[in-house]
């Protein structure tokens, strides 16, 4: 448990420098996101299908959590 | 058996999905079991910032599985999820809550989870946080399948903690890091599986009593994965998963996926996934005695096992460009054929004596194919 | 540990400011336009100094965008109608190939110049940072504001804008 906690407080950190701007400028344009806009590039295009899979894996395997993704896509907005 | 953890699985914090509604086939046939789902989701904008999201699934249950030892028929059931999602898009960041309810004979899961995730860093980045409530309650038929008779065995509460973060690297790369910690107390066993402990007094040389499984139980899982865009139109996906948790058991997980579109038309996927885990620290194959330890199981999902998963997927347009309101539909099959090894759970449902003595019989070792067939209508 | 806190204090007031200009959707811009020459679909050249004298709206958008799409058909309208009051609208396009912009304005054709920037320099000199982007100019070729994104409802907003700097 303290571990993890350790953990994502790094996470939350991290992002949080990262945010702040810090002379650190976003290396990828909005300009430039063609290819992670492509509907090849998300994480998980059929989310009933995935979901199905994971249920299944759940129901036969001793683990469960930390699937699924974010981010990606267009950027627009 | 299991709760329905419906967290979310994936997230864009730029702009809203677009509508869409999808319905949905599929079959599980492996290890004795053959298991029929059918399902029909939609979700669409209600506001350029607010979008729900309904979905119902139905799974039948047919058969007689290894472990069914208690139950001299075989089983026959069903089980109804319904849930529903609210999703609202403000500025740069995405809050999603959802509640799912799964309803069997002998189980009923409930789940309440609230989500948010918040894009920064010139959209590069994603933050996700989130946090699900779910209920259990257990029961055993005591009954046959075609003639029912259940009684309510426990409860069960559960809490997960998630958090993920989401990183651009390149204009071809995203890398993707998550993490959940999952409490549960309660009545966590399955109440159809026994242990059997050595016993010469018994014909088969063997005797069968409940499993007595801790009353809580937490797991922390972490889970890495990068998609990286090809120099021709495509997509490769590497993902690794570790699990752990306070009963003994360590999982990892390796995933190779890889994606090629043809045209506007086509998308081919294929993916190989190879899991291993060890034993809970409570669980045998068979104990030396009854009562010789204070937990016992030896419920499959606890043995030291592994699997290996090929899976191949085709998507089809057959409405590339839209039609009317629609802005593209697609059709998808996609089969998975799953090799389940398990290196300390024998097959006592086929083989015992005078061939095999207790603990001697063959490990336990079956395929299952899974396959999905959905029709899916963007608008 | 001094220098680590100057160093959490700096980032901090940066992010602070960083934070709140890129909250706002649009904001308003000063400094002279960047020229520019690009070429059509068609392969014929133009640029901002074809519009001298007019008031121009820089449309930066790209096929695999979907709030771009969505403000096409809206920004056709502006065009058509402000047009004869001294307004134009050149729609940049950043997608790093031609074909699927040529299929695309097939199937919906817009009205309105619109030149290809495959090597992105158009959209570096303008500083863009979000997509869609679009950068009004007055009839003295400065910028006079931006708007970062689009959300249904904006094109009031450019509309505003728009009529606020004809009349001047």
């Amino acid at each position: 448990m303290r571990r993890s906690s350790l953990l994502l407080l790094g996470a939350l950190s991290g992002t949080l420098l990262l945010s702040s701007g810090c002379s650190l400028q976003p290396w990828v344009k909005p300009y430039e996101r063609d290819r992670l806009a492509d509907p090849i590039m998300a994480w998980d295009r059929d989310a009933i299908s995935s979901g199905y899979m994971d249920h299944i894996r759940e129901s036969r395997e001793g683990s469960r959590g930390a699937t699924g993704g974010a981010g990606g896509g267009c950027g627009c907005n | 058996m299991v709760a329905a953890l419906l967290l979310i699985r994936s997230t864009i914090a730029d702009v809203l999905p677009d509508d869409r509604a999808d319905v949905f086939y599929s079959k599980y046939s492996g290890g004795g079991m053959d298991i029929t789902g059918y399902s029909a989701t939609a979700r669409a904008k209600i506001t350029e910032n607010f979008a729900v999201e309904a979905n119902y699934f139905i799974d039948k249950v047919s058969g007689a599985s290894i472990d069914v030892l208690s139950q001299a028929s075989v089983i026959k059931d069903e089980r109804k999820q319904k849930s529903g999602t609210l999703e609202y898009l403000h500025d740069k960041t995405t809050y999603t809550a959802s509640y799912v309810s799964s309803v069997e004979r002998d189980y009923i899961s409930e789940t309440a989870s609230f989500s948010l995730s918040q894009s920064m860093f010139g959209d590069l980045t994603t933050l996700t946080l989130g946090f699900a409530d779910t209920h259990n309650t257990v029961g055993e038929n005591n009954g046959t399948a075609d003639v029912p008779n259940v009684a309510w065995v426990g409860h069960a509460l559960s809490r997960a903690y998630s958090g993920g973060l989401s990183q651009i690297l390149t204009k071809n790369f995203i890398a993707d890091v998550n993490l959940q910690v999952i409490t549960d107390a309660g009545y966590l066993a399955n109440p159809y599986r026994s242990i059997r402990y050595l016993d010469p007094l018994n014909a088969k040389g063997y005797s069968l009593a409940s499993q007595v499984y801790p009353d809580t139980h937490t797991s922390t899982a972490v889970q890495v994965q990068g998609k990286y865009y090809l120099p021709y139109r495509a997509a490769v996906t590497a993902l690794y998963r570790y699990y752990t948790d306070t009963w003994g058991v360590v999982g990892n997980t390796y995933e190779l996926d890889y994606t090629h579109p043809v045209l506007n038309k086509w998308i081919f996927e294929g993916r190989v996934r190879y899991y291993k885990q060890t034993a809970a620290s409570f669980y045998s194959d068979l104990f030396p005695f009854a009562g010789s330890q204070n937990f016992t199981a030896r419920d499959q999902n606890l043995a030291a096992l592994d699997n290996t998963t090929i899976g191949a997927k085709v998507t089809y347009a057959f409405l590339p460009d839209g039609w009317r309101i629609f802005k593209r539909g697609t059709v998808t099959a996609d089969v998975s054929r799953i090799r389940f090894n398990y290196l300390d759970f024998r097959n006592i449902k086929d083989f015992g004596l005078p061939q095999y003595t207790p603990g001697t019989e063959p490990l336990y070792q079956f395929s299952a194919t899974v396959y999905q067939l959905f029709l899916s209508v963007y608008f | 540990m001094h220098k680590i806190s100057t160093l959490l204090k700096r980032c901090a007031m940066a992010g602070i400011v960083v934070a709140s200009t890129a909250l706002a959707a649009g904001g308003d811009a000063s400094g002279p336009a960047p020229s520019f020459t690009l070429t059509t679909l068609g392969g014929q050249a133009s640029g901002l100094s074809a519009y001298k004298g007019q008031v121009v709206m820089v449309n930066f958008w790209a096929t695999w965008c979907g709030p771009c799409q969505q403000e096409m058909p809206l920004l056709d309208q502006m065009y058509k109608k402000y047009k004869p009051a001294g307004f134009t609208l050149i729609g940049v396009n950043v997608d790093k190939e031609a074909p699927a912009v040529k299929e695309l304005l097939t199937r919906k054709p817009v009205s309105f110049p619109v030149l290809l920037d495959p090597a992105n320099q158009v959209s570096k000199a303008y500083h863009v940072d979000e997509m869609p982007s679009s950068v009004i100019i007055d009839r003295k070729g400065q910028i006079r504001y931006i708007h970062r994104g689009y959300k249904p409802g904006d094109e009031n907003d450019y509309q505003d804008r728009i009529r606020q700097l004809i009349r001047e």
